[in-house]
């Protein structure tokens, strides 16, 4: 016992600080890749080697339409590599989670030359749409501690990608249970349900039980590509796609798999709305 | 080649069609009938083979029939042996192996529900992988397309074995189960506090896998193979890339052999600190679960640095890997590793001094040699009892001819001892990265991509953390596939879970199944 305590001592405090000072991140770390709409000639070669379809086009009557999903994206680097012109690039963001699906895809309108390159920007969304740096997520749950937020993690098909990284936010790292966090093990105690995706055809009913068990109001976290959206899965005989295929979602956190970080800033976005659902209405 | 060839043709005259060896190392039996039965007996017996897996195809377009492969592996031969087997469409069925060879129990009955092939003697021939609400089809039937809208969901009908005899009751688990870990259900039989038997059922994150590879441009399906299942994702990206690489014979660089051969080492390390914690943790020991948490994240945060992921995806290809290393790189395997090594003789030291752990985890969830041995149990669960493989040694791909380790084996088969050998082969893992480095060969890091011939075949295997990982391809037009079967060694595991339930108590099921620690995904695909 001794040799166990000497190690606890020797160790010190080994928690990240995320997300009140921004987390150490290998130079190297694929985030989001970022679109340069006005600089980019051609959205093709992209959308070609995309392997998830997150880089969509539709071309008609000589007009592109450009889609760019998050919620599909792998952060993978190959739209990078493939748009020759620098438009594309892969940047170390990686706090994306968002109430709103809709945020988290961008479009853009070309006119086309006659070979199918981009001739003129016509309109653009900026940005993933509504990016919330953890910082102020930080200084939002300053104010909201007081009470603990039970999570129960439902897996309905996913690769098992995420749920590594969901272990992971329990371990002395990073270390979720500073913030009165807690996994529990049934959707009767629990405030929010975390859960990856695809939904499975297998798994739908489980899935469906399980919300149905979880007492209002609840909070919904979709985590991953996969169960925003299907992910590289998509949707097929076997696969519903997405968690709101299934049941109603509040926080959808884009990766594959989302970093231990990212969950944790989709998790505190999702807390944000679990009291103020709880303010409007307390449970009995 | 040519001996075994006579040979076999001379001893099975009315069996063997044709012996080919179209990729070296892989010899392929045709076969004039669905029945395998007798040269399946000879290679069991007499060879001293091991059947790897079975699975089936559908070439009922291009040549009129489908056909069943089992793959085999003969101890002391680096080669694999496949027999073809033809199953016409007027007849589809096929003698049914499971009774003498329980190991393919899941296979065949895979077969049953994906192809809509009658495993014809099956001794349980229900349903396996489309849950019994399934309407009657085939989805790995070329013509069923992969994005067909089935009609919704009804509810289960599955019926599980009943109780029998006065005092037993039945403890239902899952498939959404109380810690984070993947969906299965767990059907305990239980008499007071023994448990009496245990039935599974998988299969609840059946995504359409092997159907959706059919449906992919060949880069793109790295990708897919990445997402078998996540905590193995090199290593089935790895595999696949290597079973195209042999198809279409691209010359993976050294290089990148050695860069391939550091992460899969890698992947194996992280997995198995993460046991030894997760094990640890199962028996009440949280101090060592939290300490093998921060030296894993140690090895996470070298994958990062290494891929840009923390979990090793998007960094294999077909011909070798995405990006080249610079010198940090390189020395910063070196110096996380020193610290990994260190941290890790702690950790085990730690879980050798509690004797309350040892006590819980000594002669719990036994696997004796000889049931591991019928149950074609691989990887760690199977070295604890005795089964010696390793597709490293036995099968020497990318660099592993150059590297020199050891392959722990032990007798015992409880789960102290596959906690054991994860402790042994950290260890074993730490010496190979340190030898690959010292070798790293200059170069190139990647083949020249090209377009893959269509109508090559081709099998390759790599030894995961969990074991023997097996992909088969066949490329078809257009730089796609026309299939790509997916073996994970959890496939072959998990009946040996339900063999270690006798005289063990429910209370003791978390820590038996986290040693074995299965992929759902990876079965269930
Ligand atoms: S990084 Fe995202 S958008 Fe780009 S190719 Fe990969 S999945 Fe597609
Ligand atoms: S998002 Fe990625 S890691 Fe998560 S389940 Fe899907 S494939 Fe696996």
């Amino acid at each position: 016992m001794f040799k166990i305590l000497q190690k606890t001592f020797s160790v010190g405090t080994a928690t990240v600080d995320y997300p009140s000072i921004a987390p150490r991140l290998a130079e190297q770390f694929r985030g989001c890749p970022e679109f340069d709409f006005a600089a980019w000639s051609d959205a093709r070669p992209a959308a070609n080697a995309c392997p998830t379809g997150a880089i969509a086009v539709c071309d008609r009557d000589g007009v592109r339409q450009v889609t760019v999903d998050y919620g599909r994206c792998i952060f993978c680097g190959e739209c990078a590599e493939a748009s020759l012109d620098g438009a594309v690039r892969m940047t170390q963001r990686f706090e994306l989670a968002a109430t709103d699906r809709r945020d988290l895809v961008l479009f853009a309108e070309y006119t086309l030359h006659p070979d199918g390159s981009h001739a003129e920007l016509q309109s653009a969304t900026s940005g993933p749409g509504a990016e919330i740096p953890g910082k102020r997520i930080a200084a939002a749950i300053h104010n909201l501690l007081g009470r603990s937020l039970s999570i129960r993690q439902v897996d309905a098909g996913s690769c098992n990608g995420c749920e590594q990284e969901i272990v992971a936010l329990n371990n002395p790292v990073h270390d979720i249970e500073r913030f009165g966090i807690h996994f529990v093990a049934s959707p009767r105690h629990a405030d929010m349900l975390l859960v990856t995706g695809p939904v499975t055809r297998n798994m739908e009913l489980a899935l469906r039980k399980t919300w149905a068990a979880t007492p209002d109001p609840k909070v919904v976290v979709a985590v991953g590509a996969c169960g925003i959206s299907g992910g590289i899965f998509g949707t097929n005989y076997a696969s519903l796609g997405g968690v709101d295929a299934a049941i109603p979602v509040d926080v959808y956190i884009p990766g594959c798999p989302p970093r231990p970080e990212a969950l944790l800033h989709g998790i505190l976005l999702a807390l944000g709305q679990v009291r103020q659902r709880m303010s409007s209405h307390p449970r009995g | 080649m040519k001996t075994f060839s006579k040979e076999l043709r001379e001893r099975f005259p009315k069996q063997v069609l044709t012996v080919e060896e179209s990729v070296s190392g892989q010899v392929t039996v045709l076969l004039n009938s669905s029945d395998a039965t007798v040269i399946t007996r000879h290679f069991l017996t007499e060879r001293q083979a091991r059947l790897v897996t079975v699975f089936a195809e559908d070439r009922v377009k291009a040549e009129g029939v489908f056909y069943n492969y089992y793959v085999f592996d003969q101890l002391g031969d680096p080669s694999w042996v496949i027999l073809k087997a033809p199953i016409s469409q007027d007849h589809p069925s096929f003698p049914s192996l499971a009774a003498e060879l329980p190991s393919v129990n899941w296979q065949e009955r895979e077969i049953q529900d994906w192809f809509g092939l009658e495993a014809a003697g099956h001794p349980n021939p229900r349903r396996v992988a489309l849950h019994d609400n399934w309407p009657d089809v085939h989805p790995l039937r070329k013509d069923f397309p992969l994005d067909t809208v089935l009609p919704a969901f009804e509810g289960e009908r599955h019926v599980y074995r009943p109780t029998l005899g006065e005092g037993v009751f039945q403890i239902p688990v899952g498939p959404v189960h109380a810690g984070i870990i993947e969906p299965g259900h767990f059907n305990f039989a239980v008499a007071g506090e023994p448990i009496l038997y245990l039935q599974l059922r998988m299969f609840y994150t059946h995504k359409g896998t092997e159907k959706l590879f059919e449906n992919l441009p060949i880069p793109r399906a790295v990708f897919l193979a990445e997402s078998i299942s996540g905590d193995s994702a090199f290593s089935h990206g790895a595999a696949f890339c290597q079973a195209i690489e042999r198809a279409a014979e691209i010359e993976v660089p050294q290089r990148a052999q050695f860069m391939r051969a550091i992460l899969l080492e890698l992947e194996r390390i992280a997995n198995h600190i993460g046991d030894a914690g997760a094990i640890a943790n199962d028996v009440g020991f949280v101090i060592a679960n939290a300490h093998a948490g921060r030296v894993r994240e140690l090895v996470l945060g070298l994958n990062e640095t290494l891929t840009g992921s923390r979990v090793l995806r998007g960094m294999v290809a077909i011909g070798g890997v995405r990006r080249d290393w610079q010198r940090d790189q390189i020395e910063a395997i070196e110096k996380t590793l020193a610290v990994v090594e260190r941290e890790f003789r702690d950790l085990t030291a730690i879980l050798q001094s509690s004797n309350s752990t040892r006590e819980r985890l000594e002669r719990t969830g036994i696997l004796r040699p000889e049931k591991a041995a019928m149950l074609g149990v691989v990887g760690v669960a199977g070295r604890a009892s005795g089964v010696d493989l390793d597709v490293r040694r036995d099968h020497p791909y990318e660099a592993y001819r150059h590297l020199p380790f050891r392959v722990p084996v032990y007798q015992a088969g409880d789960v102290r001892h596959r906690l054991q050998v994860r402790i042994d082969e950290v260890g074993e893992s730490l010496q190979i990265i340190r030898a690959a480095v010292a070798q790293l060969p200059e170069g190139s890091h990647r083949a020249p991509q090209q377009p893959i011939p269509p109508g090559r075949c081709a099998l390759s295997a790599v030894e995961g953390w969990r074991g023997e990982i097996v992909h088969w391809v066949r490329t078809g037009e257009d730089n796609r596939l026309e299939r790509c079967k997916v073996k994970d060694p959890s496939i072959n595991n998990w009946p040996a879970i339900v063999e270690t339930m006798e005289g063990n108590i429910v209370a003791d099921f978390p820590v038996i199944n986290k040693s074995f620690n299965l992929s759902y995904s990876g079965t269930d695909r």
